[in-house]
């Protein structure tokens, strides 16, 4: 492997993880705060998706799709934490495992019945279709660079807002004593509901962003699910920090796997979480 | 939380009854239902298996494991590997090297596994069985996507299981004898130990218990349980798959023990069969001014789901429990 080569699958590998960190810092918070295993959080990232392409297909604009389709989500999520899964923050895992798995199946056919079981493809926006070339064959495109940009700029703002505002001292202090901190004036519920809209937010910007280069096809959520809690095993349930070092890990596994390894590339990731079991049994990132 | 004993450890005597009548019908079934029921009914007798093999570690232990079908369909392709293409192969090695096998799976991964606790150990079987998934869905030698064929049922000399209603029988037995077998564990001390951790795994420990051995003993036999259960389904319908070591697979799996209820293995029982029955309405539903009801059955299943996590989360032998309680209660004080 030549050093563009190298160079290009860096690059792809980092942005790879990247997006599996935006979705892994949801379904991470999530579990953290609330204590709440959510299955279906990988629909998020479907939903995104095909809310990017027929939003897309409705304004003409891909940066109207992007916003519209966040408020939507947002609003989605604070609708679905308000309906099911504030009943469900003190109950066992396993019901919590049974509701969101019970999600997977209904998200999957709304899907179905609202948008078909095409596989559908979404036109790179003017602006973003350049490539970069590197050498007289070989070029990056400036979508997949846009994409890493997107993700580093949530994860600051998620970052910043955690560690630097009041509304992150709260959910911190949330995270760590849920009772102690209700005593002390603060709205919790508010807090829980913010905090899943935040991570179904999350998800679904990942899911409208890589819509251009994954394209939109129905089952698209469960396998970036899997992905998403190997992500949050090895960096340690409830820690953002971990999640990203994860990610950044299972992104370089993965896709210098799939081109020195191709015979074992699926199996890599498990291999890695494996060993990252044996030594830390509760992930590099303990909170 | 959970309590000191699970529910119906011990079954009421009007439970056993009913348990015993059903029975008497399954063993009376073959004589009068039609062959396409009586394929259904041993797919229910078959997954019955598994889900009892899944109480063990969910109902008895307290572990959620969510890659169990990385067991059951283990088994199943062992049988496809062994069975020639061109004639049947023996039941009598045949069974107990697919069983062997997902016990070493059983027992390689559990190794890793049951080191974690709570939410970790859900979601690291549901990645080993992915894991698993992944090696037979990506390589073509394993059968890749497609699965492989099970040309012949395996050769038992004895009886011909190629007569569905022989095949009904011996699953019925060995069903019973799983359900027996586990029933005898659950009392024993092995079974009090597991029994032990799930209520406080910690005060096991200070009782002098080896808890990670008696966890890793009862994944390790839950899988080759589970093997057992994918040895008769591969045998059955001459097909395996990756769907079937599956995260559907998987979940349905724990669904049907719910919907039973845990920790009795009846409670298994009365799920798998409910579960599939389910299954078969809610896919055979019919077309609706244009709405195909049958093609979205994911929808009603789901909806179904939610509606019992929601409403009833100690599954049907709960609900009856309940009830008999409730009578038990209205007729007198003692309790």
């Amino acid at each position: 492997m030549d050093f563009v080569n190298f160079l290009i699958q860096l690059l792809n590998s980092v942005q790879y993880g990247l997006l599996l960190f935006m979705l892994a810092a949801g379904l991470t918070l999530i579990f953290g705060i609330m204590g709440v295993v959510n299955l279906a959080h990988g629909s998020f990232y479907m939903l995104g998706a095909y809310l990017a392409w027929s939003l897309a297909a409705l304004t003409q604009s891909f940066t109207l799709a992007i916003i519209l389709g966040t408020l939507l989500s947002v609003l989605f999520g604070l609708l679905l934490e308000w309906l099911l899964f504030r009943h469900f923050y003190k109950r066992d895992h396993l019901d919590q495992v049974l509701l969101t798995f019970g999600l997977i199946y209904v998200f999957e056919e709304m899907r179905s019945i609202l948008w078909g079981d095409d596989v559908h493809g979404v036109t790179i926006p003017d602006v973003l279709s350049a490539s970069i070339p590197l050498t007289e064959t070989l070029s990056y495109p400036v979508y997949r660079l846009f994409m890493s940009g997107v993700c580093l700029l949530l994860a600051l703002g998620l970052y910043l807002l955690i560690s630097k505002t009041r509304l992150g001292m709260k959910i911190r202090a949330g995270a760590f004593n849920h009772e102690m901190t209700e005593a002390l004036g603060v709205n919790i519920k508010l807090i829980h509901a913010l905090v899943f809209a935040m991570g179904v937010g999350l998800a679904t910007i990942a899911g409208m962003v890589a819509a251009p280069v994954s394209s939109v096809y129905p089952n698209m959520g469960s396998q970036v699910l899997i992905m998403c809690f190997v992500v949050v095993v090895i960096g340690g349930i409830g820690s953002v920090k971990g999640a990203l070092i994860a990610a950044l890990l299972v992104g370089l596994v993965d896709t210098f796997g799939k081109v020195l390894l191709p015979q074992v590339a699926g199996m890599l990731v498990y291999v890695l979480m494996a060993i990252v079991l044996l030594y830390k049994p509760e992930g590099l990132f303990k909170n | 939380m959970s309590d000191a004993h699970a529910p119906l450890e011990t079954l009421p005597r009007s439970l056993k009854i009913l348990l015993g009548t059903a029975f008497l019908a399954l063993a009376a079934f073959p004589f009068v239902g039609t062959d396409y029921y009586l394929q259904m009914v041993t797919r229910m007798m078959i997954l019955a298996i598994f889900a009892m093999s899944l109480d063990l570690l969910q109902g008895v232990t307290g572990l959620v494991s969510l890659g169990h079908a990385a067991y059951f369909g283990v088994a199943g392709y062992a049988l496809a590997f062994l069975t020639p293409p061109g004639e049947p192969v023996s039941l009598w090695w045949t069974l107990p090297a697919a069983v062997g096998a997902s016990a070493l799976l059983a027992l390689i991964i559990g190794f890793l596994v049951v080191r974690t606790h709570g939410i970790y150990f859900i979601m690291v079987t549901m990645a080993f069985a992915q894991m698993v998934f992944y090696a037979f869905f990506d390589n073509k030698v394993l059968g890749g996507s497609d699965g492989i064929y099970i040309n012949f049922k395996p050769e038992a000399i004895l009886f011909d299981l190629e007569n569905k209603k022989v095949f009904y029988f011996f699953t019925l037995a060995l069903m019973v004898l799983v359900y027996a077998f586990l029933r005898r564990l659950l009392w024993s001390p092995f079974g009090r130990a597991l029994a032990g951790i799930r209520v406080n795994e910690h005060r096991m420990r200070a009782l002098g218990y080896g808890t990670f051995n008696h966890k890793l003993a009862a994944f390790t036999l839950a899988g080759a349980l589970a093997g057992l259960a994918g040895f008769l389904w591969g045998a059955q319908s001459g097909y395996v798959n990756p769907e079937l070591m599956g995260f559907h697979m998987s979940a349905h799996v724990i669904m049907m023990v719910i919907l039973g209820g845990m920790g009795n293995f009846a409670g298994a029982i009365v799920g798998a069969f409910s579960f599939e029955y389910l299954l078969h309405v809610f896919k055979d539903l019919p077309q609706v001014a244009g709405f195909h009801l049958g093609k979205h059955w994911q929808l009603w299943m789901g909806l179904f789901i939610v509606a019992l996590v929601v409403l009833a989360p100690r599954g049907i032998l709960g609900l009856f429990a309940s009830l008999l309680k409730d009578k038990s209660e209205k007729q007198g004080p003692q309790t």
